[in-house]
């Protein structure tokens, strides 16, 4: 028997590693219960360094995120979807407790950290149990900024990018202007913009569109010059006119090229959103975050970081589900 | 010379012809601007009903002549007539089915069957007609399907039907199988005459496949590459359905291929 013969066999075969990480691999969603357990007994057990106050909401929130996973857990049972999901979120959940874990270690616990710029996680998760009305008030205002620059930013893109790719005049004076304009980064408006504008939310709202406004031109007239001329030929050998080749051809076989385009839009207005926020705009969780700061209230800072992480994260999933329902005819979606 | 086909000599006026090709010259400029004359003095006839077929050497024009008579290009000189008007742009009567199904990805298969008809504004009227042609392609059960879903005889199927739906009096068929494995294309084959033969459709078909030609058509229009003229048309006297082992059958393929100079004499392994 040749070696390569007998290699193949023992490839064929599960490898004692792929076994043992079988086996092992049962016990997943025990993992997150043992990080949470450890988590508790490092807080409650430890000694606290000399700090302001300290509450309970680390641990009721640990109880808590442990009664859930039970919860789930109990669910899973009779749910395989459910199971699968959490065997295969179990790993990254323990991890990021962990983290928490050792967070608490540092700040509270062996005091390695300034508590003032450092705080622990019992006082940064407080906040949204003392500070909830103001952080939510805060996030209102955001949501809203984003909402108005992000549709009228995206209406204007669509427009401009379909012309540009439909219309060679379009796209003769257009191009020139999204190549320079589109340039300049939304924020360097930020001072004309708070100067020139009526109302600080005219102008919060006008740099926001203005971030979303190239992302979506840009790949929207490349979606829609690169559409192949087949289509058009087909549907006018079917009759259709004008309208049918922009509205029933042209957009949606530009659709996924466009919502790359949507996509690159959210991540330029979230970041113009909190620069304009924080630089002038007297409202919203980019000022509230700097308006903290310059109260030397950290742990404030660092409850808006999550919430601003937790919000646009939230805001991309949605926009990814969007695209996943638009986007169903397409053979293996694009994954990002 | 081969006796029994008969070489164009000049254009003849026929007016009970539905498709009337007369003189046409279409010239292409390439890069550097030379002229290339895809087409040179082109005439053909039409009848409502028949089955033709235009085969000849890569570049003979063929594939153009189709664009022409479909209105998708203009010709640099004469004139088409379909039902004795000017053919000047597409129309819904005259349906074109390319190579590649080119069915709209976006759209489900009923939903790319009807798009012909909710272009033209005329879905509710004729929606009992989408489900008719969807039966009678086969594809009854795949309404919902999307195209990637789909195998390429399908698809194909599909793109037959989005034509025929759409209140096509001709259908131009530019190589519509020359895609598809050798089974699936003599099945398609029979797909064809048998719509062809219950809806009385005029058929265009531009194809490089001789026997694809003799099995389907009355009539087969030879053409020549550079400059792209019509060299013969060429009858098939045969009824149908065709035997491809047929001496008959055979005796025409040596024909054909001996008006493109391909065949030796009494040579009929030379096949290509």
């Amino acid at each position: 028997m040749s070696q390569a013969d007998s290699g193949i066999r023992i490839a064929n075969k599960p490898g004692n590693q792929e076994l043992w990480l079988a086996r092992f691999r049962k016990f997943f969603p025990v993992l997150p219960v043992l990080a949470l357990l450890a988590a508790l007994a490092v807080h409650l057990l430890l000694p606290n360094r000399p700090v302001p106050k300290i509450t309970s909401t680390y641990t009721f929130l640990v109880l808590g995120v442990l009664f859930i996973y039970l919860i789930f857990n109990i669910v899973s049972i009779w749910v395989a979807n459910l199971r699968k999901k959490i065997n295969n979120t179990a790993p990254i959940i323990s991890v990021v407790i962990l983290l928490v874990l050792i967070w608490d270690l540092v700040t509270l616990k062996l005091n390695l950290l300034d508590y003032r710029f450092f705080p622990n996680p019992d006082a940064v998760f407080n906040v949204f149990i003392t500070d909830w009305h103001a952080l939510g008030i805060n996030l209102l205002y955001s949501l809203r900024l984003f909402f108005l620059g992000v549709s009228i930013g995206t209406v204007i893109g669509l427009i401009a990018g379909v012309a540009m790719g439909w219309n060679k005049t379009c796209s003769y004076w257009l191009h020139p202007l999204q190549r320079v304009i589109g340039a300049i980064p939304a924020t360097a408006w930020l001072p004309i913009a708070l100067v020139a504008a009526p109302t600080t939310l005219f102008a919060s709202v006008f740099l926001v569109a203005l971030a979303t406004v190239f992302p979506v031109t840009v790949m929207t007239s490349t979606g829609v010059s690169n559409v192949k001329n087949t289509y058009f030929e087909v549907a006018r050998t079917l009759g259709a006119n004008h309208d049918y080749l922009i509205f029933r051809v042209a957009i949606p076989a530009a659709l996924p090229t466009i919502f790359i385009g949507m996509f690159n839009a959210f991540c330029s207005a979230f970041l113009v959103l909190v620069v304009a926020e924080q630089a002038g705009i007297k409202a919203g969780i980019g000022w509230y975050m700097n308006f903290q700061v310059g109260m030397l209230q950290y742990q404030e800072m660092y409850a808006c970081i999550i919430l601003i992480a937790l919000t646009f994260s939230g805001l991309i999933t949605i926009l990814f589900a969007v695209r996943s329902r638009m986007l169903v005819w397409q053979r293996g979606v694009i994954q990002w | 010379m081969v006796n029994s086909v008969a070489v164009v000599q000049s254009p003849v006026v026929k007016n009970d012809s539905q498709i009337k090709i007369r003189d046409i010259k279409r010239i292409f400029h390439d890069v550097s601007g030379n002229e290339i004359v895809a087409l040179q003095k082109v005439d053909l006839d039409i009848k409502k009903g028949e089955f033709i077929s235009l085969i000849g050497p890569s570049g003979c024009g063929k594939s153009t002549l189709l664009r022409l008579i479909a209105g998708l290009d203009t010709p640099t000189a004469g004139k088409i007539y379909f039902d004795e008007a000017v053919i000047e742009k597409p129309d819904h009567e005259r349906g074109l089915v390319f190579q590649d199904p080119t069915l709209f990805p976006w759209l489900n298969i009923y939903e790319n069957v009807s798009a012909g008809l909710k272009a033209r504004k005329v879905f509710q009227e004729h929606k009992a007609e989408v489900q008719e042609y969807i039966r009678l392609v086969g594809l009854s059960g795949f309404e919902k399907s999307y195209p990637f879903q789909l195998s390429g005889g399908m698809a194909q199927r599909a793109a037959l039907a989005r034509a025929m739906v759409n209140g096509s009096k001709v259908l131009l068929l530019d190589e519509p199988l020359g895609a598809l494995d050798a089974f699936t294309r003599m099945y398609m084959q029979d797909e064809i005459l048998r719509i062809w033969e219950k809806k009385g459709t005029t058929m265009v078909l531009v194809t490089h496949d001789i026997d694809e030609a003799i099995y389907l058509c009355d009539k087969i229009i030879v053409m020549t590459a550079r400059p792209g003229k019509i060299q013969a048309i060429i009858d098939v006297p045969m009824g149908r359905p065709r035997n491809r082992n047929h001496p008959d059958f055979l005796l025409l393929r040596s024909k054909i291929l001996e008006t493109l100079h391909f065949a030796k004499e009494n040579n009929l392994s030379y096949y290509i």
